[in-house]
Parts: structure tokens; sequence; C-alpha cells
């Protein structure tokens, strides 16, 4: 647009604010704070050049989505995240949703896998099997998977402090059906540093840990080309009450971090970055949050590209799975949940998610029944195959209001990033509490809004029905007996392993790790000989030091 | 003026979800109380002997992984072993309406069940302790 026709279309605007009187309408703010327009033109955009900053999806700095066609080829992956009692009872479930259409599988582990103890330990008492499936051995993981294919199935782990264990099962498991590790594909979150931020599922101390989380990079990079060795989680620090920025700013700053040690190992960024992905939280702000990802899309290009001298396009780009958080989720008439959980999913379509993780509507009380996980999937089958969204890339593309909007969340993104840089880095920052503060800080500050009314939340603070009673939700029920049966596997598994070949595993571990090896083949050796999660962790924090938690308010 | 109510905010178990625990422990903190978390991971054991070791008023338990039952529980024997009873205990989390009487008939002293509003406890510990110095 030219000179003359900006300043024609500035003295339009303000003849027509005159006109209509816009000072006097009310003021709007963003979930941010900001101010927002009544209206947008193509002045809020002037001076930013199309082809640089949007281009084309599929292009650098791929604003407008990571692949040409987007959803006209094959709408995003839909999954579902499951897991809970023993391994019989996983996989019975993942039957069941893969029968649904699921096109693969995300695998909840339960509290004591995910903090490194075995069912057995005093501290994982009453919560074996409660949250996810519990995973003490391989005999477990053969479990998990019996009569699935390994060879067609996607599976996401949602694990961190013992991800290199659940690796080194993962692996050891392909080969007893004979399937090397380059054949199995697969997704690890393997992002530790968002549990010290947290979630708190933490076993080893900050730098023991990321020597793991390389040595995950570096063997998968190696040998397991199908397999995405890291899954940046910045829905664990969005559900503790970030911010949509400060979800992405600490995101992008811990997977620097995760690059900046694998550099060191010697890998060249080009040889794994095409490897990483990312797992967000969306809430029901539908063009904030679509904007959101069209902005990180566009920051994460550029860093790879300028900062760290990617020349792979397939190193550029920030590929992810969205989520609408349970956070955004109230007690308060669930089935509104249901309604909830669509539109941010429509945030997250719009935003240009490769896969969905969809939340049941009883998210706020239990993990899911198989009926209200069958609706979460219907959702997405709905707004995929009935709403037309897929049938252009990037539909919001080009709106005034949004592309501002993009602009103005890169900027703070950037912002909140440099804030970590200027700490040391996401290590540094996190060890002296930064993180955590800002985000108990943005939390309280949220919640004190909803209690204001400032922050409307239907049927919690407006249009409140003092007459309706809580609806008696059929809800999932733990079953003890099932913690009591993985406990007796676990004691059999010990009775029958070879505890030479145990012991002999576990001192291969120790002097690797002494030495600085790469440990992944010799965790290997360990499940494969029956050596359990717990056994191994509890080596692992011998010899790597455990982790001190600043306790933050 | 009487003292200030003290308040030892913990989370028993392996469940880290701690944003409830520390927007509680903030509201408590700005209205005047004094607030000691724990930080994640506490055994009940740890709770009972820092709840004595600080002297405090009451223990506010955060549990969001369902395990508050048999959490609750022991925190509640603990205390009997130690004839801290007069320790007011309250809990909240995702905890299901059904629960409740079970929980109320071990002592704890009241249950926040999710979507309780934000100073549900602030009121209730207001009510309880009403010579609490306004804030």
């Amino acid at each position: 647009m030219d000179h003359a026709e900006d300043k024609r279309l500035q003295e339009a605007l303000e003849q027509w604010g005159q006109q209509c009187q816009v000072q006097k309408l009310p003021l709007v703010e963003s979930d941010l704070g900001e101010p927002v327009k009544v209206v947008y033109t193509p002045l809020d955009t002037a001076g930013r050049s199309y082809l640089d900053n949007i281009g084309f999806p599929g292009q650098y700095p791929f604003t407008r989505g990571v692949y040409p066609a987007m959803y006209r080829v094959r709408p995003w992956a839909m999954r579902l995240y499951s897991g809970f009692g023993t391994a019989e009872d996983t996989n019975r479930r993942w039957k069941f949703l893969l029968e649904q259409g699921n096109n693969g599988v995300a695998c909840a582990f339960d509290l004591p896998t995910q903090a490194g103890l075995d069912s057995d330990d005093p501290l994982a008492e009453d919560e074996v099997g409660r949250l996810g499936v519990s995973i003490d051995t391989l005999a477990d993981m053969e479990l998990l998977y019996d009569h699935l294919p390994l060879e067609n199935l996607i599976s996401s782990f949602n694990i961190n402090a013992p991800a290199a264990v659940i690796l080194a099962m993962y692996v050891a498991l392909g080969r007893k059906r004979g399937l090397p590790p380059e054949q199995l594909g697969g997704t690890l979150s393997n992002d530790m540093l968002c549990e010290y931020v947290s979630r708190g599922m933490w076993v080893l101390g900050v730098e023991g840990a990321l020597k793991l989380t390389v040595d995950i990079v570096e063997f998968c990079t190696r040998h397991m080309p199908k397999f995405y060795p890291f899954n940046i989680r910045g829905i664990i620090m969005r559900e503790a009450g970030a911010s949509m920025v400060q979800e992405a700013a600490f995101a992008f700053a811990n997977a620097l971090a995760y690059i900046g040690k694998t550099l060191e190992r010697g890998l060249a960024i080009d040889q794994f970055a095409p490897r990483i992905s990312f797992f967000f939280s969306t809430g029901t702000q539908i063009f904030e949050e679509a904007a959101r990802y069209r902005a990180a899309r566009r920051l994460w290009a550029r860093l790879l590209k300028e900062r760290l001298g990617a020349r792979k396009p397939a190193s550029m780009l920030f590929r992810f799975t969205g989520t609408v958080g349970g956070s955004f989720y109230r007690a308060q008439e669930p089935m509104n949940n249901l309604i909830r959980g669509a539109y941010g999913l429509l945030a997250n379509i719009l935003g240009g998610a490769q896969g969905m993780l969809h939340p049941a509507l009883d998210e706020p009380f239990a993990i899911p029944t198989e009926e209200t996980a069958r609706l979460a999937l219907r959702t997405q089958q709905i707004c995929a195959y009935e709403t037309g969204v897929c049938k252009t890339a990037d539909p919001l593309g080009g709106s005034y209001f949004v592309e501002a909007l993009t602009n103005e969340l890169e900027e703070k993104i950037q912002k909140v990033m440099a804030e970590v840089e200027a700490q040391g880095g996401a290590a540094r920052a996190i060890e002296a509490g930064f993180m955590q503060r800002a985000i108990a800080s943005e939390a309280y500050r949220v919640a004190q809004e909803e209690r204001d009314g400032q922050r409307v939340v239907v049927g919690v603070n407006k249009f409140v029905d003092p007459g309706l009673e809580r609806p008696a939700l059929q809800v999932h029920r733990h079953d003890p007996a099932g913690a009591q049966r993985q406990v007796q596997r676990l004691r059999e598994v010990r009775s029958q392993r070879s505890s030479a070949a145990v012991q002999k595993a576990m001192d291969r571990i120790r002097r690797e790790a002494d030495a600085g090896q790469n440990l992944i083949p010799a965790l290997v050796e360990a499940v494969s000989a029956y050596a359990s999660l717990g056994e191994i962790m509890r080596l692992l924090r011998d010899t790597y030091g455990a982790y001190q938690e600043p306790v933050v308010i | 003026m009487s003292r200030r109510l003290r308040i030892l905010m913990a989370k028993p178990g392996l469940d880290g979800h701690d944003r409830g625990a520390k927007v509680i422990a903030r509201t408590f903190r700005d209205a005047g109380m004094e607030v000691i978390y724990t930080g994640l991971h506490q055994t009940p054991e740890q709770i009972v002997s820092g709840a004595l070791q600080e002297g405090v008023d009451v223990i506010a338990l955060s549990i969001l992984s369902g395990a508050h039952l048999s959490a609750c529980r022991k925190v509640m024997q603990g205390l009997a072993q130690k004839g801290a009873e007069d320790i007011t205990v309250i809990v909240g989390g995702t905890i299901l309406d059904q629960d409740v009487p079970e929980l109320k008939k071990m002592g704890i002293a009241e249950v926040f069940t999710p979507g309780a509003p934000l100073e549900a406890g602030l009121d209730f510990l207001r009510g309880r302790f009403p010579q609490q110095p306004a804030d």
C-alpha cells in the first residue's frame, strides 16, 4: 500500500471514529490485559512485508502453517491421553480407542512411574495405577502392547524423569518382536525442565537430568529415525497458571537449553532439530490463541535459522500437538466443558495444530470414562468433517486483527524469553525459582480476576443458577485391586529374573555413567534383564545427585 | 492484639500439581495470615512433624491425585499419635462430593471440592478463628 493510500485511510478512520463516537464505547482488553481496538485496518499491519513476515504455508517463516496443504490432505492426528491401572487395563482401553478411530495412543503413566518409583515403594502407596498405567518392568510393557502392532502404531509417551528407561523398554520390546529401533515410531516427551517448573515429577538434579535428555536425543538421532526424542511441554506450565505468552516463552527457553546441550555433544543442529516438537495448551480465546501459534511458528523458525544456523527447513518448524487445558474446564455444570472444549479445539485448529489430545468433559473430577472419552473424540471428528475448517490453510491469515495480534504476541514472547536469558538461561532461571514465581503470580492474578467477575466464566461467576444441583457424574473410580496385582507381578518378575544378569547390567550403567558415556544401550541391557524402573532410577540418582526444590509461593 | 494465624500448606504424596496450593497460600497470606509452604512430595510424617515444629494452628492439605482418603487418614492418625488433635486440618483438591462425609468423619474440619470459590478456605478460617486480626 502506498503512502497516499495510508494517509487517506488514516483520515477516513479518524472521521469514522468521530462519527461513531468510538471513544465512548467501553474499553475491551485482551486475555493479556492489552487494549483491543474497536476495529482493525490495514494500518495495523502497515510497513511489514507480506513475503518476509507471513508468506505461504510450508515456507519460511511458516507463519501460515508448517505444511503447504495443512488439513486438506488429512486432518490433524486425533489422540486421547489414556492410561490407568495395570498394563492389561490400559491395553484394553487402547484397543477400544483404536476401534473408535483414534490413530495412535498417548500413554499416561501413573505418578509412581513418572517419579521413578516401583509400585512397591512406600511412597507409591495408593497411587499405583491411579492416574495412569503403572510400569515397573519390561514385563508390563509386553502386556501393554499385547496384540498391538508396534510397527504401525504411533505411541506418544508422556514421561520425563525416567524417559530414558521407558525408551529402553520400548527398544527392548521391539527387539523381542524382531523389530530394530530403526523401525519404531513414536514420541517421548523427555522434557525435564518443565517438571522442575511446574509438575514436580523430578528425580535427578538439573544437570544429571539434562545429561540423560541428551543421551536420548543422541541415541534417537543415530538409531531411531522415526522417533521424536522430545516433545516440549508448554502445557505443564500453562496448566500451572502460565499465561499464553509465558507458556510459549518458557517452553522455547527450555527447548533452547536442550538444543545447547545437544550441540555441545557434537550433533549438528540439522541432525536433530527436525525431530523437535511441542505440546501446548489452549484456552477459549479463539483469536488470541490462534495468533499465538502463528507468532510461535514465525519466532521459532527465525530462532532456528538466524540464531542457530539451521539450513534445513524441517529444522525450523514449530510443530505442535494442542489440547484444551483441563484448567479451563470447571466443575460447575460440567456439561458446559464440552462446549469450552469445542471452542478451544477450534482455536488450536485455526492455529494450525498437527495433533490434538482433546480432554474429556469430566477432567475436573477424574480421568475419563469410555463415554466421555468417546465424546472428546467425536468433538474432534465433527470439527474436522462437518465445519469446513480443513478446507484451506490458515483461514485467519490476512485478518487485520489476527495479523496485528500475531505481531503483538511475537514481541511479548520475545520479551519474556529475554528475561529468562538475563537469568542465565532456562536451567539457571529454574534453579533460582524465576519461572515458578512468575507462573504462581499469573495464576493468582487470574484467580482474582475470576473471583471479581472481570474474567467471565459462565455458570461460575455469571449466569449462575443457584437452583442447579451438581449432577452425580458417572466418573472413573480407581481400583485398588489392580495395584495389588501390579505389586504381585513385580515380585514375580524379581523372583524369576537372573540376578546375575541384572547385577551385570547395573554395574555397566554405573561404569558408563562414571565414564560419561551415552547410557541408552546399557539401559536397554538392564531392562531386557528385567531390572525395574525404580531400581534403575535409584542407581542414577545415587550417581548424578537428587534435586532440591526451591520452595516458592 | 492476638497473634497471626499460622498455617502449614502441604502437598502430601507424589502429586505435583501445586497451582491450587500456591494460589490459596497467597489468599491466606494477603489476608494477614502466616503461611509456611512445605513444597512437594511430603510424607504424612513430614507434614505432622513440620506442623508441630512450626507450631501451626492449621494444616491445609492440597491433593489433586485422587488419593485424598488415604493421605488424610495418615495425617490425622499422625496428629492423634502426637496428641495434636487441636490443629485444624482442611483439605482441597479434586475430591468428589461422595468422599466428603468420610473425610469429615476422620476429623477433617472442612473439605473444598472442585469449583469452590477462591476465598472459601479463607472465609472458613475466619469463621473458625474469629479472634484473627483484620487485614
